[in-house]
């Protein structure tokens, strides 16, 4: 594996290693943070942080993810971790790598028609109302969704690995 | 390309054997953390890959199949020993006129402006500098040698932790702007989480597990159930600790893949890289043929939980 030098700033040594932020209009609009309690891997971390950022609207297309080094020399992290979190993005769509520049937002995160969550929403409150009447409470709930979720989505997942990569490329 | 290669690499000192049938290959562009107890053979294996002592029987390569110890070995590895030794008398000017003098090459620009960056007075005598300053001044001396392969002897240990953390703040952007592997034992397990990317774990002179942290974070889990049924696993799965009670056990096994499943009536847990390691090194069985790693052919998967369709 090799570090991929188009995210590095040209000729090695670079005063001032990054502390300060960068100033307003030559860096990213964003800037990471780790929660070292969460229990989720550090490059998936940088990875949701993207994605929420895009749906705050804090991200949008054509804006520059934070450089490699400056994420490695400020959060102290491998930058494999930080490689591996802009492939992911770039294999989700959201961004691209242009060579000698960095990587680049690319896309948007599309949310879903509100009338939809309404009734989703109504579909779920009828449900809870159920689980409510059969005698679980709020924690019991709670235990009950979380399991049925990753359930759902590791079998989703799962299958969707199985049934082979032809979806690749559509993003 | 492999930063080091061993095969059948062992070492004695008298009658004591420190260092057992290492058969390991680290790749290129990562940080690879070797941890073990003390006692585990890290420092010999270091001092092996480095040229500084000689194996008993088997060999080392570093660098893509440069013998040990070579000049083109040497050229393009740095190591920092235990405690950063510096000579106490000497400046960091001196030192770094010293390091210029004795190597074939030698970034002066980068050793002056680094240690500019770090508040390192020049002519202060190293034997004066703060313990995480003086770690720094090895490091920048070894870095400005650009080497492809950095080795570094429990850097850490002495270090407080914002110290720990600027160290390896520099280390980590050494590996980003020049793509250098590097090569780190360490009982600090805790600092390692984020920073290392593959792990070589080693206990009485022998090699325990090796391979990338992500790989070996994914093919390890900690399955929770009921006690009676823990032994079921004892064929199918291997088992690298059980700890059980009268009604629940939970077992930390080594699945052939990430998409194995889970037996019925038992939970999967992801295990942390922390608990991954104390549980290989706390566990006596877990003496494995050496050179164990991924690459091997999955286990039989269990014949009965394989039921569980997915």
């Amino acid at each position: 594996m090799t570090i991929d030098k188009g995210n590095s700033p040209a000729g090695g040594a670079v005063p001032g290693a990054g502390e300060a932020a960068p100033p307003a209009g030559t860096g990213s609009p964003i800037e990471f943070r780790l929660d070292p309690a969460s229990g989720v891997p550090t490059y998936l971390q940088l990875v949701q942080q993207v994605e929420h950022a895009l749906r705050l609207g804090y991200l949008k297309p054509g804006d520059q993810l934070p450089k490699v080094r400056d994420v490695v020399t400020s959060l102290t992290i491998n930058p494999n971790t930080v490689l591996k979190a802009y492939r992911e993005l770039e294999h989700k769509g959201l961004a691209g790598g242009r060579p000698g520049q960095g990587t680049f937002i690319e896309a948007t995160l599309s949310q879903i028609a509100l009338p939809e969550l309404t009734t989703l929403r109504r579909t779920l409150l009828t449900w809870l109302a159920s689980a409510d009447a059969a005698g679980l409470d709020e924690d019991g709930i709670v235990a009950l969704v979380t399991s049925a979720l990753r359930d759902f989505f590791d079998r989703r997942d799962g299958s969707a690995d199985r049934r082979g990569t032809d979806t690749e490329g559509v993003a | 390309m492999n930063v080091m290669e061993t095969q059948d690499l062992g070492k004695r000192y008298r009658r004591d054997w420190v260092l057992r049938e290492c058969n390991l290959q680290v790749p290129a562009g990562h940080l690879s953390a070797l941890v073990g107890p003390n006692g585990a053979g890290k420092t010999t294996l270091m001092q092996l890959a480095v040229g500084l002592t000689l194996p008993t029987s088997g060999g080392v390569t570093v660098l893509g199949g440069q013998p040990a110890g070579s000049p083109a070995a040497l050229n393009g590895i740095a190591f920092v020993a235990q405690d950063a030794p510096v000579y106490k008398n000497l400046s960091a000017t001196d030192m770094i006129h010293l390091t210029r003098n004795l190597n074939r090459g030698f970034d002066h620009r980068y050793a002056t402006s680094r240690l500019g960056e770090l508040g390192i007075a020049p002519g202060k005598k190293s034997g004066k500098l703060s313990g995480g300053q003086r770690a720094q001044l090895a490091l920048t001396l070894a870095l400005a040698r650009r080497p492809q392969l950095l080795i570094l002897d429990e850097p850490l240990a002495m270090l407080d932790p914002l110290a720990r953390q600027d160290f390896m703040a520099t280390v980590m952007t050494a590996m980003a702007d020049d793509g250098v592997s590097v090569l780190l034992s360490s009982h600090a397990l805790a600092e390692l989480e984020r920073v290392a990317d593959y792990l070589v774990l080693m206990s009485g002179g022998r090699l325990q597990v090796a391979g990338e942290v992500d790989d070996l974070l994914a093919c390890h889990r900690v399955l929770t159930g009921p006690a009676a049924e823990a032994d079921r696993f004892a064929g199918p799965l291997r088992i690298v600790q059980t700890r059980r009670a009268g009604a629940q056990a939970h077992l930390l096994v080594k699945m052939s893949g990430p998409d194995d499943p889970v037996p019925p009536g038992w939970e999967a847990h992801p295990v942390s890289l922390e608990e991954l390691v104390l549980a290989y090194l706390r566990s006596p069985g877990t003496e494995t043929p050496p050179g164990l790693s991924l690459a091997r052919p999955p286990l039989t998967r269990p014949a009965e939980p394989s039921a569980v369709t997915r």
